[in-house]
């Protein structure tokens, strides 16, 4: 009861904030709702089917990519089709890729995912012609529901329209990631994390399951991926850089990979957090690498990990 | 040998780099011979392989018993605080030494002119291979890595500390990767950067040549550096492309890599 309390409070202050708040701290909002998405993606892979990714900045590579080619050459300026058409093509590009990761798990399946990344990212960097080079692609403004806003100031139109519209998109994407981690797939997900030999016993066919946990993270990772592109701007190749998969892998870890929520949590804190320590010092690695060790080794539940730990004492949170 | 995949290898070889650049300026400026600025150079790069030590002891010693996953993001957490500790450091400019890159002046082999430098360099890292392949199949702590890369258990059980032995391996393999680091730097510059982009070449080498296989390790990166230089100069574009395409193909089609043993 009490963690719908809260949530139900987290919606309100979210809806709320663009009335209420600093337009800067609103303009933050955008990344960490886009964030949010894409982790809840990563989180059906990493906390529910056991499988950690370090290459699922190539999905948001090709999410914002796609946005930038149809807003540009392609001239689509409509954000529906602009985030259908990135969650196609990323389950276009996931579906071998997938094919071929999940034969493996643990360490191999990090490294496997981490070189199709990088096969990306030298792709998207050498073929200047195509994809602008190290320099990138601009994302135009996209309509929402078919309303042009070319008009609209740019920063009115981001804390305005733009903004709810991440809000119903992360809304209707976390409604959907609770139904299918509470389906039957989402339990055969944990059952195959915690014992696969079991769960192939029970005649669960365990590789086919872990391709659909990659193929749904992957799609989620590519829509995500395409809402990053209109605060911005533009893309560029360092979206696809394996450090920005192990940024989304620390925001995970961050909230606490063991809850669902966790993940939305560790964007926002991550996002907020980054933002302040670059406003202190110009060395937010430093310090985030720290914070990030210190995670590990004492609290690899996450911020929700700890909550839970406060709550009730005695008893092991997460993992 | 240690079953961790350091992500932070990459770091500690650019940190050996940097280091590198610091003890031959300041060798050049104390007024030292040129012609032996190698000795400063490789001794400053084994030196801050010390680091290793600190990194192990104060972090990774935590997580062994943990899920592998962990391991892996504890190591991605030095790359962050490495890459800016460089960047406080040095600050974010590219250091070189490149007056003393020919120092040693130019050689004619096999009808191509190569520097002499680049020749030391080949010839001192035969040798560690050498010296490391002997390490590990003649000396007793040798035989003890290799027996605890196959049975931790049963290692302990017999009676090794291996606390110890981790925490000797995990340096030797640090101040390997900094004297790596160290030798490169004549040849070209040191940057924030190249550790964060020589964590995937390295990544790519081992996978190639198979995890935990040394022998495999140096043909892996033979493959690569052939390769890397039939690609520039056929069709740049591929040059990294193909490496990554190669290591997929290795993982899918030999997962253990062309020389991985039985146990993986």
């Amino acid at each position: 009861m009490t963690a719908r309390l809260v949530l139900g409070a987290a919606v309100v202050a979210v809806a709320l904030a663009p009335l209420v708040a600093p337009t800067y701290h609103v303009l933050l909002m955008l990344p960490f709702m886009a964030y949010a998405v894409v982790l809840l993606g990563l989180n059906l892979l990493f906390g529910y089917a056991g499988l950690l990714s370090f290459g699922h900045a190539l999905f948001i590579g090709i999410g914002a990519y796609a946005g930038a080619f149809l807003t540009g050459p392609l001239k689509v300026r409509s954000l529906e089709v602009i985030l259908l058409a990135a969650g196609g093509l990323g389950a276009l590009v996931a579906a071998p890729v997938a094919a071929l990761c999940v034969r493996y798990v643990k360490i191999y399946f990090g490294m496997l995912t981490l070189a199709f990344g990088m096969v990306f990212y030298t792709f998207v960097l050498k073929f200047y012609r195509l994809t602008g080079g190290d320099e990138g692609l601009p994302f135009l403004r996209p309509a929402l529901l078919g309303w042009s806003l070319e008009a609209m100031p740019k920063t009115d139109y981001l804390v305005g329209p733009y903004y709810y519209y991440s809000l119903a998109v992360l809304s209707v994407a976390a409604l959907c990631m609770w139904r299918i981690v509470h389906s039957p797939f989402g339990l055969c997900l944990k059952t195959i994390r915690d014992n696969p030999a079991k769960a192939e016993s029970l005649g669960i066919d365990v590789t086919r399951y872990r391709w659909l946990a990659f193929m749904l993270s992957a799609v989620y990772a590519a829509v995500g991926g395409a809402l990053l592109g209109p605060p911005t701007g533009n893309v560029d190749p360092t979206l696809l850089y394996w450090t920005h998969s192990g940024n989304i892998v620390f925001m995970t870890l961050l909230g606490g990979f063991a809850s669902f929520f966790g993940p939305v949590l560790g964007a926002f804190v991550f996002i907020y957090l980054q933002n302040w320590v670059m406003s202190v010092v110009p060395y937010w690695r430093l310090v985030f690498g720290a914070i990030l060790a210190a995670l590990v080794i004492l609290a690899p539940g996450g911020l929700m990990g700890l909550a839970a730990r406060r709550r009730r004492p005695g008893r092991l949170s997460g993992a | 040998m240690q079953k961790i995949f350091n992500l932070a290898c990459g770091s500690f070889y650019a940190l050996g780099a940097y280091v590198g650049v610091s003890a031959v300026s300041w060798y050049t400026s104390a007024g030292g011979p040129a012609a032996l600025f190698v000795l400063p150079l490789a001794l400053a790069g084994l030196a801050v392989g010390a680091i290793g030590f600190v990194v192990e002891r104060g972090l990774l010693r935590f997580v062994y018993d943990r899920d592998e996953t962990f391991q892996l993001l504890l190591t991605f957490a030095v790359v962050l605080m490495m890459e800016d500790a460089i960047r406080l450091t040095w600050g974010t400019s590219p250091q070189s030494t490149s007056a003393l890159y020919l120092t040693y002046g130019q050689v004619r082999v096999l009808g191509a002119t190569a520097p002499v430098y680049n020749l030391i360099v080949i010839a001192a890292s035969l040798v560690i291979a050498l010296l490391i392949g002997g390490l590990l199949t003649r000396t007793t702590f040798g035989r003890i890595i290799r027996a605890a890369a196959d049975n931790r258990e049963m290692v302990e059980a017999l009676g090794v500390d291996l606390r110890r032995v981790y925490a000797r391996v995990f340096t030797l393999g640090t101040a390997l990767g900094t004297l790596g680091g160290a030798l490169v730097i004549p040849a070209t510059a040191a940057m924030s950067e190249m550790g964060i982009e020589l964590i995937v070449e390295a990544f790519a080498v081992v996978v190639i040549g198979g995890l935990g296989s040394m022998r495999g390790a140096f043909v892996g990166a033979l493959v690569v550096g052939v390769l890397r230089a039939i690609a520039i100069s056929v069709y740049p574009e591929l040059e990294m492309l193909l490496i990554y395409l190669i290591v997929i193909a290795v993982l899918v089609l030999r997962p253990r890599g062309l020389f991985g043993g039985a146990a993986a």
